[in-house]
């Protein structure tokens, strides 16, 4: 009897353990929100929620010191959108090889080169864009677009190909036996078909790129500036946050902050609809 | 004696009324045959006897089942009611680990944690289901290494291992070949003297060469329940003779 | 005239996407040998020193700092993962509201950027709690950032554990509990293990949430509360000095290895898993 109550006393134990372990992401997800707005939203308050997100200039040293991150927003934008002109089509195109053209035996060396490009970090990016990018479009936007849009290829062709692996064979042999070729029932049909998952590897694509921090630091610039042409430089969100993070005191150092809260909101439109493509996928 | 007996037992899956009115009673150190077409009620009027539709959400059970007179849903633990009355499944399950410790799964979960006492249940649970000469020499090896027959058989010794009074069978065979069936049913009429043993079949020669009584589902509903000679022999009901002739199902 | 037509159609098509396939392999083969060109010729003995200064630029600190927060950060998400991953394959109920929300903090988790992961951990374990630039607010950090990646792949190894297990584990009178533990949970270790392999890229390749949580001291820690840098750290900082560019790159090809190494054990373990399944 002893071990019965024992035992009882057990299960209810660990089922509380479970539960509690479960409920740690919504904690962390509500913490990161707190000590972010918390320390960020008094420094839009003070420095006004309008001269902050519209305003064009950022000189936090000089006296008076302004707060401005409107250039900031509309680097982020700007490289986000080259990487996605860029990435996008060779990635979707890729994945259209992958899953339906390559043979198999080159299949096996590309998918785990493939792997290979999605786990190399960051920083080697960076190296490989100041050696290799820059030295032909300088530090500027245009090699910040470039890099980005390499580094979200992984991220594109993964999601594209299993979307392309997922659409039922019939489709494509009932294109085939309407006496289209190959190529063309696969762009006519196979990847229609898959548009609902293709789309969503273009979202995660745009959130990868807007959250990508140390390879376009390393190569675009960081002029806090507003864009003046495709060959100059730009400083996006992430890069304002982690150069100026180091030495930022006071007001400067919240409205840094405040541009990780800026940069949160954009993550979170992003998350938010690529649930509702899911859900929509479904 | 009554191992089992059953009165206004329904069972609901969310809207669908899957058991109507079920009143049975079950003989103890008997074999009892559930037969009748797919989709009857009859697998699952078994796992109401051990409460495996408790898993089940959205099961909902009225009524009265008492194992010994005593009333399974009232507040008994149902993990002992579950160690008294074990079960034994359509396709063999053994665990993805040894020999030996899938028939000491049991008498573990239990609390036996002796090195030479679990030896010696493996030991007795395996000649008890006629399969010790077969692995004796193995049972370091894992268990998906065995025959699926064999598979079936380490199944029937592990939920000996346990000690239990009842042993629910459903459809043990419908997943192997004619020998290791005819080696499980020999089996169960050596394993009749010890247990109750509760069978779903849908094999009615299998119903008639080893069960004492039968009992035919159709719809959810209990149409006839007699010794299986009778049921086999004599029918009394129209239903039943067609199921049996072959007329349905 | 048609005939032709379509002809020519189905060659552009082939021609677009073997061209865009050979971009993603010359990209593919520049880049690693871009830095294998650049880094090997540098793989100096000096490089793996035991003691780091400014001679020797060696990178075996930061190699064993690497490992140190890897572990660290993998012995606090891993069981959080897991156990999450239990409560909800096992143990929530149909419909129940709290598991919708928890999918959906784990799918913001997951989309959270690194930078603003490092700007939170600073914030939170740096300052908040007190731990300065530590090992531990690291790891701490790093932990929350892998948690759903643990989270998604020990729940989907979970599913897929047959339920005739469950069954036969509950049907010899077995409770939930070690049903799950004894049954469930060791079918699944090689799924959970994939996942951890996963993060452990992840947290060898990261560096943004690195900076101001673990800071970038250069030595081998003595205790979890003093500050460290892991390879990829190492890495931007020699960039951002810009004296030791060519160890930088010598640096890359062992962080290069290690990538390999890492995607090379996950592949074989999943190769494994689809062959017993």
């Amino acid at each position: 009897m002893n071990r019965l109550n024992a035992n009882k006393l057990r299960e209810r134990l660990m089922g509380a353990v479970f539960f509690i372990s479960a409920l740690v992401s919504i904690l962390a997800v509500g913490l990161i929100c707190l000590f972010l707005f918390a320390n960020g939203l008094p420094a839009m308050g003070k420095i006004g929620v309008f001269s902050f997100l519209l305003g064009r200039e950022w000189s936090p040293t000089d006296t008076p010191a302004r707060f401005g991150i409107l250039p900031m927003i509309v680097g982020s934008l700007y490289v986000t959108a080259g990487a996605i002109l860029i990435g996008v089509p060779i990635g979707v195109l890729t994945a259209v090889f992958l899953a339906r053209v390559c043979p198999r035996r080159l299949y096996k060396l590309l998918k785990p080169g493939v792997d290979l490009l999605a786990g190399i970090p960051s920083v080697v990016y960076g190296f490989f864009g100041i050696a290799v990018i820059v030295p032909l479009s300088g530090s500027s936007i245009l090699s910040a677009c470039i890099l980005l849009g390499i580094m979200i290829l992984p991220t594109v062709i993964g999601l594209a190909e299993s979307a392309l692996r997922a659409v039922p064979e019939q489709y494509y042999e009932g294109a085939l036996a309407l006496g289209a070729g190959h190529y063309r029932s696969v762009f006519t049909v196979v990847l229609p078909a898959a548009k609902s998952g293709i789309l969503a590897a273009v979202v995660l694509g745009i959130g990868r790129a807007i959250g990508e921090t140390m390879a376009v630091v390393m190569v675009a610039g960081n002029q806090a500036r507003m864009p003046v042409s495709l060959l100059k430089g730009v400083r996006t969100m992430t890069a304002n946050i982690v150069i100026e993070m180091g030495y930022a005191g006071d007001l400067h150092r919240e409205a840094l902050i405040a541009t990780g809260v800026v940069l949160l909101m954009f993550i979170l439109i992003i998350n938010l609809s690529l649930s509702a493509l899911n859900r929509r996928g479904k | 004696m009554n191992c089992f007996e059953i009165k206004g037992l329904n069972l609901y899956y969310d809207k669908f009324h899957a058991l109507k009115n079920i009143d049975l009673e079950l003989e103890s150190g008997k074999i009892t045959a559930f037969i009748g077409p797919s989709g009857c009620g009859k697998s699952t009027l078994l796992k109401t006897l051990n409460r495996m539709n408790d898993l089940v959400e959205g099961c909902r059970i009225t009524g009265d089942v008492r194992l010994f007179g005593e009333d399974i849903y009232d507040d008994t633990d149902v993990n002992l009611l579950r160690r008294r009355v074990g079960m034994v499944f359509q396709k063999p399950n053994p665990f993805p680990m040894s020999i030996f410790d899938n028939v000491a799964y049991g008498p573990r979960t239990h609390g036996i944690k002796s090195r030479f006492e679990l030896g010696e249940i493996v030991e007795s649970s395996l000649r008890a289901a006629a399969i010790w000469d077969e692995v004796k020499d193995r049972l370091k090896k894992p268990a998906l290494s065995l025959s699926g027959g064999q598979q079936q058989r380490l199944c029937i010794a592990r939920a000996l291992a346990v000690s239990p009074e009842v042993l629910l069978m459903d459809e043990p065979t419908s997943a192997l070949d004619p020998i290791s069936t005819g080696k499980i049913e020999e089996l169960l009429l050596t394993l009749r003297e010890k247990y109750s043993i509760i069978i779903v079949t849908h094999n009615m020669q299998q119903a008639t060469r080893i069960s004492d009584s039968t009992a035919f589902f159709l719809l959810g509903e209990v149409i006839e329940y007699d010794s299986t000679e009778t049921v086999f022999a004599m029918p009394r009901d129209q239903r039943t003779e067609d199921y049996i002739t072959g007329r349905f199902g | 005239m048609m005939r032709r037509k379509r002809k020519t159609s189905e060659i552009l098509l082939g021609a677009v996407t073997w061209f865009a396939a050979a971009v993603t392999i010359g990209l593919l083969l520049l880049l690693v040998g871009f830095i294998l060109v650049r880094g090997v010729p540098h793989l100096k003995p000096s490089l793996f020193a035991l003691h780091y200064n400014s001679d020797n630029v060696s990178l075996v600190p930061a190699l064993i700092s690497t490992i140190v927060i890897a572990i660290v950060s993998l012995v606090i998400a891993v069981p959080l993962g897991v156990f999450a991953a239990i409560y909800l394959a096992e143990y929530a109920r149909r419909g129940n509201r709290a598991v919708a929300v928890i999918r959906m903090t784990t799918e913001t988790l997951s989309g959270i950027p690194s930078i603003v992961y490092g700007l939170f951990g600073g914030l939170f374990f740096v300052v908040f709690l007190g731990w300065g630039y530590s090992v531990l607010a690291g790891a701490a950090t790093l932990s929350i950032m892998i948690l759903p990646l643990v989270m998604r792949s020990a729940e989907e190894a979970l599913k897929s554990v047959p339920d005739t297990y469950r069954e036969g584990s509950f049907g010899l009178g077995a409770g939930k509990l070690r049903t799950v533990l004894r049954i469930v949970l060791p079918s699944a270790v090689p799924g959970i293990l994939a996942g951890v392999i996963l993060a452990v890229g992840r947290i060898v390749g990261e560096t943004a949430a690195l900076i101001y949580t673990a800071g970038t001291v250069a030595q081998i820690p003595g205790s979890p509360m003093q500050s460290a840098r892991t390879l990829s750290v190492h890495m931007y900082s020699l960039s951002s000095e810009g004296l030791h560019t060519d160890e930088g790159y010598a640096t890359a090809v062992v962080l290069l290895v290690v990538v390999v190494l890492i995607n090379a054990l996950s592949a074989r373990i999943a190769k494994r898993l689809g062959r017993r399944s």
